[in-house]
């Protein structure tokens, strides 16, 4: 096989859902041993470009060679023999079975009378010693964490002989020492000869770990750079189709103490971790961020805000009040505003209007109701006035909000939460998976909101955007919070070991 | 004392394999869809039908191992239409199933009356015969319990091994229980989650269906209205038992057997005084008490009951 020809070659390949044109004739080459890096915002078509090439869609137009040959269109199993695998963003593992068996699976014939487990085995270990990729064959998956449960992924294309290795938003998981650890098997993989695709939104990993960066932009290729020739800015511009401007953020006083933890624990729940003697003050005009690997008690420090949970032991104090009987109302009641971290199953529900969603956590308020009959008028004119505010895309409020788009039904989750002015918001994972333009309008309302006096937590697995945006930043791991650091205190090194339950020193 | 002393009597136990043979059946064929992902609530429905279609293919003159064979496929018909209904339709299984055995149900009832319109009592057919296994058959107690049974029943406990070795030590087993942990998984290797699951739900329904023909062709010679009595829905209870593993589901059946049988005989003992109903609904409130201890910390298969779409997360 001679290295001229590409190791992958996408001809003008367009795929549209009706009248949407999610992939508009892209054209690439990826060399061998190259790390190309496809980089745009939500909607730009990355994913759609991928599930093409690994045969998930067929393309309308256009076509994928690999190493010469053509893929037929619309075939996975094709895309898998002429080495091309695919690290899903969502893992695609069976959790109750072995790491053995899961990389296993569909390797053998499904009719033979045994399967081979000893000479599997042997390859995942022989593998495993070339990258540098350590795991336990027959540990169960659910027992992994999650950084180990990529390796196996990667293992799992690997074994069956990849050669072009398609990462889907690899990093959105992983804290930054397993992002690390996962930039360093990129290289040795590239070394070997394998090529490597990786998606991303997030600049910095970009410029830290690809050869060569393809921008997509509403479905067009809008730019190709080699790393070393451009920057971030240059990128983000690319991305979005304009400038980018870091938030500003105002110096605004602090204000009274709105919110107190104090020596509180939580029962365990069904998933997630409890807290654990945990201390936490919330100052009016101030944005408190929590930093931590998912799974680490964000749920029960989100709960016990919102009153979804409440202390096993400790106190919890609102604008002055020691609280008994904390409850979701009890909690709106006293003034807690809440953006859940799943807008999808928490923020919102999904076969019922736009009007009826935005008026849920009020519906009791003289506001929208007379002598227990809702008031419809004033429900449609309120919920006009956020459509409006926020400058939400959406065909009326009496759609069923299953059709807005992610960063449109975050805004209109924001707006029902911040009016009327509440004093503690709640922001649990306010931009996850939003593109750039809708991150920055959310941390632009939770600035004014900042700015209006109300105490924020910003629970947060983005570093940048807590860094960004806190004037403090406490680190939960397994359960405990630690002390609060005021910004510019602490490396993202420093955050980064705290977070993996090491304590700063 | 006498209470306790049928538990050592060969006829006790002989009683109750035969009694187990129809659940093993049935519930390593609703194990296999479980494991798969797919509830098969057709399951009593299934096990009415292949009852009639084995009973009746001997009536007919067919030779009783046909008869076997009629009602596995008859199993696998109604099995193909509640996949089909269930799998790439993607509707609720609990609906699908229990309309399954609605229909089930009543398409034989009504092909026994087109087919014997006349008749006030079943006709008999000749079942199968007990059949010593040279040697074993022998050995005090366990022997007579064991090996001194029909075909069928020999058949059953193959079938708890084939089920036990395809599950876990072949590549086909492997993709079955991973698609009922996880369907992408296996989408995702390139492997056909509507074909998988498919042929897991044809084949678990084909066992329902012999375990159905068990009680017309080696327990009873004869179908009757109703003959299944909720045997169906027991194996669903005992799957669960069985925390979805061939081995200990054969255990549970075997246990569950063990109470009927048991049941019966003290009935015997109890001379009228203890009305009889408290001893049939025994091994039911005993198996309630089993699933409270046993099953609480069961892992079931993650994507149990959760339709597979293509393309969707």
């Amino acid at each position: 096989m001679s290295t001229n020809i590409p190791a992958l070659r996408l001809t003008s390949i367009t795929k549209r859902f009706g009248p949407l044109t999610a992939n508009d004739t892209i054209s690439f080459d990826v060399n061998q041993g190259e790390v190309i890096a496809l980089l745009g915002e939500n909607g730009a078509g990355k994913t759609t470009l991928m599930n093409i090439l690994f045969g998930h869609y067929v393309a309308d137009e256009g076509s994928v060679e690999v190493f010469g040959q053509t893929l037929p269109p619309g075939d996975p199993k094709a895309a898998l023999a002429a080495g091309v695998g695919m690290v899903h963003q969502h893992f695609t593992l069976a959790d109750n079975m072995t790491v053995l068996d899961n990389i296993a699976l569909g390797t053998q014939s499904l009719f033979r009378p045994r399967l081979d487990r000893a000479a599997a085995k042997a390859k995942i270990a022989g593998l495993a010693q070339d990258f540098g990729l350590s795991v336990k064959p027959d540990a169960l998956v659910a027992d992994l964490s999650v950084g180990e449960r990529q390796r196996v992924e990667i293992l799992k294309a690997l074994y069956r002989d990849a050669r072009v290795l398609i990462l889907d938003e690899p990093t959105a998981v992983l804290t930054p020492t397993e992002t690390d650890a996962l930039f360093k098997t990129l290289k040795l993989l590239v070394a070997k000869g394998l090529s490597i695709i990786f998606i991303s939104h997030k600049l910095h990993e970009v410029m830290a770990a690809s050869d060569r960066v393809l921008v997509l932009r509403a479905g067009k290729l809008s730019g190709e750079r080699r790393t070393v020739d451009t920057n971030r800015r240059e990128l983000a511009e690319l991305m979005v189709g304009r400038e980018i401007t870091p938030p500003a953020v105002p110096a605004v006083p602090r204000g009274r103490v709105l919110f107190e933890l104090s020596g509180v624990s939580t029962v365990r729940q069904a998933h997630g971790t409890p807290l654990k003697q945990a201390n936490l003050i919330l100052h009016g005009g101030q944005i408190t961020g929590v930093a931590g690997v998912s799974g680490n008690g964000q749920a029960a420090l989100a709960g016990l805000v919102a009153g979804t949970e409440t202390p096993s032991a400790g106190t919890v104090t609102v604008n002055g009040n020691a609280i008994s009987g904390w409850s979701p109302r009890a909690a709106l009641a006293a003034g807690i505003a809440r953006v859940p971290e799943d807008r999808h199953s928490q923020g919102a529900v999904a076969d019922m209007s736009v009007m009826e969603n935005v008026i849920a956590e009020h519906y009791r308020d003289a506001r929208f109701s007379r002598s227990g009959l809702l008031d419809w008028a004033a429900a449609r004119k309120f919920t006009q006035s956020i459509i409006e505010d926020y400058n939400v895309k959406c065909p009326s409020p009496d759609a069923r909000i299953r059709l807005l788009s992610g960063g449109n039904m975050q805004k209109l989750i924001l707006g029902r939460a911040l009016d009327p002015d509440p004093s503690v918001i709640l922001a649990n994972q306010p931009s996850r998976g939003l593109d750039v333009g809708a991150v920055a309008y959310v941390h632009q309302k939770l600035l004014e909101a900042r700015s209006r006096g109300a105490a924020i937590l910003l629970i947060s697995e983005d570093l940048e955007e807590l860094l960004a945006l806190s004037d403090r930043i406490v680190v939960i791991s397994e359960g405990h919070l630690s002390r609060p650091s005021a910004r510019g205190e602490l490396t993202v090194r420093q955050i980064g070991e705290m977070m993996a339950g090491h304590e700063a020193a | 004392m006498e209470a306790l002393e049928i538990l050592f009597t060969a006829s006790f136990w002989v009683a109750a394999i035969r009694i187990a043979s129809p659940l093993i059946f049935a519930t390593m064929g609703e194990l296999i869809c479980e494991r798969a992902g797919v509830l098969n609530l057709g399951i009593e429905g299934i096990m009415t039908a292949g009852a009639f279609a084995g009973w009746f293919t001997v009536y007919l003159g067919g030779d009783l191992w046909t008869g076997v064979l009629v009602a596995a496929l008859v199993g696998m018909t109604l099995g193909l239409l509640h996949s089909v209904l269930t799998v790439p339709l993607g509707l609720s299984q609990h609906v699908v199933g229990i309309g399954i055995t609605m229909l089930a149900t009543s398409l034989t009832y009504y092909f026994y009356r087109l087919a014997l319109p006349e008749v006030t009592s079943p006709p008999k057919i000749v079942p199968f015969e007990p059949w010593a296994v040279p040697g074993l058959s022998k050995l005090p107690i366990v022997g007579e319990a064991l090996f001194t049974q029909t075909p069928l029943t020999y058949l059953a406990f193959a079938s708890v091994v084939v089920v036990a070795w395809v599950l876990y030590r072949t590549p086909l087993g492997l993709a079955v229980r991973a698609v009922g942990e996880n369907p992408s998984a296996v989408e995702a290797q390139g492997i056909s989650v509507t074909a998988i699951r498919t042929g897991a739900v044809m084949a678990g329904s084909a066992l329902m269906a012999i375990g159905g023909a068990f009680l017309t062709m080696s327990a009873f010679n004869s179908f009757f209205f109703n003959m299944i009595n909720g045997r169906g829905w027991v194996c669903i209870a005992l799957v669960v038992f069985g925390s979805w593993r061939p081995g200990k589901a054969l255990i549970g059946a075997i246990l569950f057997a063990a109470f009927d049988a048991y049941q019966i005989r003290l009935q015997q003992l109890s001379g009228g005084i203890v009305p009889y109903q408290i001893f049939l609904m025994l091994p039911y409130a005993l198996s309630i008490l089993a699933l409270i201890v046993v099953a609480r910390r069961a892992t079931y298969p993650k994507a149990l009951m959760i339709p597979y779409q293509k393309g969707e997360r």
